[in-house]
């Protein structure tokens, strides 16, 4: 557990609460978005991990320390931290901006140079070009990046961003959000995101705290909180209605992923290992010969048994490529499963059909919808 | 370059109107003894001492009231001090170097008093501005990033600043170069003599040879300050000029 | 401050002919000093004139720094060669105009290049001429920044006035001057407060001026 908050609580000295009693988890590596409508103390509750804003009641354990044990200046070191108005130093190059915290910690200079080199390529941008500029010869997308690179100065294992993508123009802010996406699978820090865009939220979040008032209402997957909403709050804030119209308006086939790795039946279960590990990946669609759709094998259960055949799951849920979305994930839903299979009339295999590109299909959709 | 040229211009117009009425034979024959170079020059340095005597309180005592009316502990009495200072700005020179003959007498210490209260103002405006006005976001950031409270003033605080306290410095001393001509109506000495000799003599060369340096003077330190400022600036923040 | 009280009740009459002759003098500089300031002001703002602007708000900048004695000096010089009177109201007149005018003129200019360049384009959209869209779009926008420039002015020549009474111009400087001369506190303390008193009036009153005269929808920014 990298981040626990225990019955976190915020009275100001005025009497008003808040942020009332609230309690999650994050684990090591994933992406906690905090959502809701302004003034629903996510800021809050994100500026008390770093003790920003003195906590008044409960607890905040970071790697199972209590923080308000830590040094406040040591804990937000180790905390990066990126906000919606960026906050770079003026009078500072891109370069020294990034080496902050790297420099309060004592690095030598060479190190910070390269650090902030390599941080720059990893957002995306020429460090040869810019490690020298000031921020007010940039962009408003570039600054964006420079806070983020800023934010893993020192390589902190965890994040804090409050709309780091908050104030850049919409075309602007979804490709951010893909590049931080593609960055996170690689550094796989433990973030927590505030923002007030459920879009957002839906397409950056591992999991979702959807707060209220102070209070926190549903604490779960982007997919259970838009599908399982646990009230009506839930479900008018995150207008699910509304995605899911758009959702019908789209077919499987337009979305699919066609190229998949495939296993035979009747090969042995060794191979299936060695094409899981060529491809990278951890699961194989099991066909016959025929190209017919048969079930899945994971990696897990290779072992089990000699052949194929005898330790895949045969599943007959599939879609065709004229499924409409909403129905493919109200299927995915009920199942259970992450990927469903798309097959033809007799039930050749064409395709599969991920979670993932549901979602990123869904953020599309609204993207389309704000922009209209 | 135009404004280069308009500078020197105007400073060679007023070194020369200087050395025209200092040289001119009839002044010399009339009525009213002229000054001579000697007299001048060390008016001229004498006005210096007075305003650099000035100035140094000024800044000693301003920048640190200025800035320590932005920290936490301290920042209700920024409305009474910056609302003061704003008063103190209305309030002509001349009046505040006039009353301090029946509060101080007349002397060179009540010159020199005079001349530092009324220099203190900008002093203080700009130091109070230059903190105050810095970007939240930015100080938050650095806190965010667990910079310590004499890091963020040290490393964001004070370079971000700079530029707007030196900017008041320098308001401060053309001001006060100015202002030092009536302080010696209180004792003070300098080019002030030369001038007030011309203006009770009703003798308008007189009256030059003393304002007409005083004037290049202060042309001169405004010059100068603003280069030292423009060095201290940051880079960073010249390109935001420049771009706006 | 007793001495100056007593003197105050004594010649109450006397303090009211140097208020007004303080009065009058700014009053005749302020308005020449607008009408000039606001004219060059407008006139740099043209096209094609940035050069020119950027000469005299940089002449503006330094004239400021330039201390009234030198420019009285000046004036009395030039006007005794065109054989006109050296002392009193004309050549005070003259330097109060001279410094007036520049922080008029300059926020003028700041004011007009200033409009945000959407609205000018939507002005032309509208098919309006270069004109109107002075009168109607410019000049509305940049009144209260105008107005900024027309208060600072007038605290700087009520000041400048009181010295100008050296030259012979009268006013509540002439009450400081001469008790400096023979030691009269209070002389001094009459004049000084007095000045001050009207500095400090003026300006709160030029401060609600600015209010009535900024344009509703301006205010709440």
């Amino acid at each position: 557990m990298m981040i626990k908050l225990d019955l976190v609580t915020k009275v100001y000295p005025d009497g008003t609460e808040a942020v009332k009693e609230v309690s999650f988890e994050v684990e090591a590596g994933e992406l906690c978005v905090l959502l809701g409508p302004s003034g629903c103390g996510k800021t809050t509750t994100m500026k008390m991990i770093n003790r920003l804003i003195p906590i008044t009641g409960g607890k905040i354990y970071i790697n199972g320390g209590d923080s308000t044990k830590m040094n406040e200046n040591e804990l937000r070191r180790n905390i990066g931290y990126a906000i919606q108005d960026i906050g770079l130093f003026p009078h500072m190059t891109v370069g020294q901006n990034i080496g902050t915290v790297p420099s309060l910690k004592g690095w030598p200079k060479a190190e910070r140079n390269k650090r902030a080199e390599e941080l720059l390529e990893l957002v995306g941008m020429n460090s040869g070009e810019f490690i020298d500029k000031y921020p007010s010869e940039l962009s408003g997308g570039q600054c964006q990046r420079v806070g983020v690179a800023r934010a893993l100065g020192a390589d902190p294992p965890i994040l804090l961003m409050d709309e780091p993508f908050g104030a850049i123009d919409p075309i602007t802010r979804v490709r951010l959000q893909d590049e931080f996406l593609k960055i996170q699978q690689d550094i796989k820090k433990t973030i927590i995101f505030v923002t007030h865009d459920i879009y957002e939220a839906i397409k950056m979040g591992d999991k979702v705290a959807l707060m209220k008032e102070g209070q926190l209402v549903q604490y779960d997957t982007p997919a259970n909180l838009l599908y399982r909403p646990k009230n009506e709050f839930v479900e008018d804030f995150v207008g699910a209605d509304r995605a899911l119209k758009g959702l019908q308006l789209i077919r499987v086939k337009e979305v699919m992923t066609s190229s998949l790795p495939t296993v035979k039946a009747d090969e042995k279960a060794e191979a299936a290992r060695e094409r899981m590990e060529q491809e990278g990946i951890d699961w194989l669609v099991v066909v016959n010969d025929d190209g017919k759709f048969l079930g899945w094998v994971g990696k897990a259960e290779l072992g089990k048994g000699e052949l194929v055949k005898e330790v895949m799951n045969s599943s007959a849920i599939t879609v065709t490529v004229n499924t409409v979305l909403n129905e493919a994930l109200s299927l995915m839903l009920s199942s259970g499963a992450n990927n469903l299979p798309v097959v033809s009339k007799d039930n050749r295999l064409q395709g599969v059909l991920s979670f993932d590109i549901i979602r990123k299909a869904l953020t599309e959709v609204s993207q389309r919808r704000q922009s209209e | 370059m135009r404004r280069r040229v308009i500078l020197i211009g105007l400073l060679m117009l007023l070194v020369g109107l200087t050395i025209w009425i200092t040289n001119l034979e009839w002044i010399k024959e009339g009525v009213y003894k002229p000054f001579t170079w000697g007299d001048i020059m060390s008016a001229t340095i004498s006005h210096l001492e007075m305003v650099v005597i000035a100035e140094l309180i000024a800044i000693s005592i301003g920048v640190p009231l200025g800035i320590l009316v932005t920290r936490p502990g301290l920042r209700r009495l920024a409305t009474p001090v910056v609302g003061g200072v704003g008063v103190g700005q209305t309030i002509p020179s001349l009046a505040v170097i006039a009353i301090m003959a029946p509060l101080l007498g007349f002397g060179l210490n009540s010159a020199i008093v005079a001349l530092f209260i009324y220099g203190l103002l900008p002093i203080v405006r700009n130091s109070y501005a230059g903190i105050n006005n810095i970007d939240s976001a930015i100080v938050e950031a650095a806190r965010g990033m667990g910079m310590t409270r004499g890091q963020i003033a040290r490393k964001i605080e004070l370079p971000l600043a700079l530029p707007v306290i030196m900017t008041g410095i320098r308001i401060s001393t053309v001001i006060t170069v100015g202002t030092a001509e009536l302080a010696v109506l209180v004792g003070g000495k300098g080019l002030g003599l030369i001038t007030l000799t011309g203006v009770f003599s009703m003798q308008p060369l007189t009256i030059l040879q003393g304002a007409a340096p005083t004037a290049a003077l202060a042309i001169t330190l405004g010059f100068i300050l603003e280069r030292i400022e423009n060095s201290m600036t940051s880079r960073g923040l010249k390109v935001k000029a420049a771009m706006a | 401050m007793l001495g100056a009280w007593e003197y105050l009740v004594k010649h109450p009459e006397k303090l009211a002919g140097w208020a007004l002759e303080h009065l009058w003098i700014i009053l005749v500089a302020i308005t020449i000093a607008i009408i000039l300031g606001v004219i060059v002001g407008i006139y740099i703002t043209g096209r094609g004139k940035e050069h020119m602007a950027d000469t005299v708000l940089y002449l503006a900048e330094i004239m400021m720094t330039v201390p009234s004695l030198a420019l009285f000096g000046l004036l009395m010089l030039l006007l005794t060669s065109v054989g006109l009177k050296a002392i009193g109201f004309l050549p005070a007149v003259i330097a109060l105009i001279i410094y007036g005018q520049l922080p008029i003129l300059r926020n003028t200019y700041m004011a007009i290049r200033g409009v945000d360049p959407a609205m000018i384009e939507a002005g032309k959209g509208m098919g309006m001429t270069e004109r109107q869209l002075l009168v109607k779009v410019k000049l509305p926008l940049a009144v209260p920044v105008i107005m900024a420039g027309l208060r600072n002015a007038i605290v700087i020549i009520i000041g400048i006035a009181a010295i100008a009474a050296l030259i012979g111009a009268g006013g509540l400087g002439a009450p400081i001057f001469r008790g400096l001369r023979n030691a009269r506190m209070d002389l001094i303390i009459l004049g000084g407060v007095s000045v001050s008193i009207l500095a400090l009036l003026v300006d709160a009153f030029m401060n609600q001026v600015e209010r009535w005269v900024t344009p509703e929808g301006l205010k709440r920014r």
